[in-house]
């Protein structure tokens, strides 16, 4: 039995390496650009009318952040599939679910984190009121976190299908549609100053159950999928 | 390439073999091969031949239990004790030589002194000007070099080499050579599927060409 130094020190060295690859490919910026022209974009299509593209913020948000992050997943181990990394992970003592999770993770730091960072970025172009913008981050940040681990168990059962980001992301949208709903209803809240503990509360809730969860469903997706 | 003979530190003889019985191997609906058997010791190395589609690279995924084994049995020490060196072997294009090569040292080399450190191991494979270098840059040879340079950071005592001498040019060849035997004179075990015929293999496994059935080696 690897010691808990031997299993956690190659996982560090795993999320450095998947978050400077992140940065230095296309997912955070690829990410970012289509978070950003989306949320750009809307105030074009609706017009100047200003109260309602407020209202319809909570809502147009998260459709795109949750869109953003689907468009990252495939590679999160498509790339390590293909250059024959992932053979080289199951040599190692490491077990499978901790890389998943570190994967998960890596996703989360260098895709969905850069995303909430510029959401005021994007909030100022519906109309969100400066003062919301802290609340705006806090509930994005809250439900990202289930995105990203949700999203892995779409990204391992599409795993080995050549072009699997379509496959994944349809996979992946159903069980997006709690954090959206959730989501959508704590900013609403928040954005009417309504108290929003109670939402915020449960977008943690899934995403620490997701963190838990889905390492265990991603790994055995990837078992079957790969040996 | 320096041609200075490396020296890996001793494997314990004892856990270093492997064997198989009646081991078979079908993908697709289709037989590769089936009746397998073989007993492999420390200080051996083995060439794997086969015409290509014949299951050699099946067969070193199923030893390394990176491939199921659907027939038969199979005797070997955990995958730790084993390198996997696949046509593909985790060179992402965007990470520099270095990067790649110590974070592969972190994965594999858990508990295990180097036998040469980074630095040293990629001077030794004739990468030390590439250190900095995307690995997307290098040729298929460079490549290939800097897949086996895994082999001397991290040692481990059964080596699976999936056709190795791939892309490799003479002076390559000769290197993976002197490290074959380095590794073999450390109570090492090496199997190679290859379409050469290595002077310093000691044993060879032919897969038949149509799934056919084996009756020893």
């Amino acid at each position: 039995m690897a010691s808990n130094k031997a299993v956690l020190s190659p996982l560090m060295h795993l999320l450095r390496r998947d978050i400077k690859l992140s940065f230095r490919g296309n997912s955070t910026g690829l990410t970012l650009g289509f978070f950003f022209i989306a949320l750009t974009f809307i105030p074009f299509g609706l017009g100047p009318d200003l109260a309602l593209l407020q209202k319809l913020a909570p809502g147009l948000l998260w459709v795109a952040l949750c869109l953003s992050v689907l468009l990252s997943l495939e590679h999160m181990f498509q790339a390590d599939i293909e250059e024959g990394g992932f053979d080289q992970f199951l040599l190692s003592p490491v077990p499978l679910e901790l890389i998943c999770f570190t994967k998960a993770l890596a996703h989360w730091v260098a895709v969905a984190l850069p995303l909430v960072i510029v959401s005021p970025l994007g909030g100022i172009f519906l109309n969100i009121r400066p003062q919301d913008m802290f609340i705006l981050i806090m509930v994005l940040m809250a439900g990202s976190l289930a995105l990203s681990f949700l999203g892995m168990v779409g990204a391992a059962l599409a795993a080995s299908i050549v072009r699997s980001g379509f496959l994944a992301a349809l996979l992946v949208m159903p069980l997006y549609v709690p954090i959206l709903i959730f989501g959508s209803t704590a900013l609403a809240k928040a954005f009417q100053g309504g108290a929003v503990g109670s939402e915020l509360t449960l977008l943690i809730l899934m995403g620490l159950a997701a963190g838990f969860l889905t390492p265990l469903a991603a790994a055995a997706a990837l078992r079957a999928r790969l040996m | 390439m320096m041609d200075k003979a490396v020296t890996f530190a001793p494997y314990d003889a004892e856990k270093v073999f492997l064997s198989a019985r009646q081991l078979g191997c079908q993908r697709g609906g289709r037989v590769l091969f089936q009746g397998l058997d073989f007993d492999l010791k420390a200080g051996e190395v083995v060439a794997l031949h086969g015409m290509n589609g014949s299951g050699k690279t099946s067969l070193l995924r199923m030893i390394a239990g990176l491939l199921a084994i659907a027939d038969g049995a199979l005797n070997a020490p955990p995958a730790l004790s084993m390198h996997y060196i696949a046509h593909q072997s985790g060179l992402s294009p965007r990470l520099t030589v270095s990067e790649i090569l110590r974070f592969w040292q972190n994965w594999l080399g858990m508990g295990t002194a180097p036998a040469l450190d980074v630095e040293a191991a990629l001077a030794h494979l004739g990468l030390g000007a590439q250190a900095d270098h995307m690995s997307g840059e290098l040729s298929a040879g460079q490549k290939r070099r800097l897949a086996l340079a895994r082999l001397l950071v991290a040692p481990r005592p059964i080596w699976l080499l999936d056709e190795p001498t791939t892309a490799l040019d003479a002076a390559g060849q000769k290197t993976l050579q002197n490290l074959i035997e380095s590794h073999l004179a450390a109570n090492g075990l090496v199997m190679m599927a290859t379409h050469d015929q290595p002077v310093y293999v000691s044993q060879k496994i032919q897969l038949p060409e149509t799934g056919g059935q084996l009756h020893g080696v």
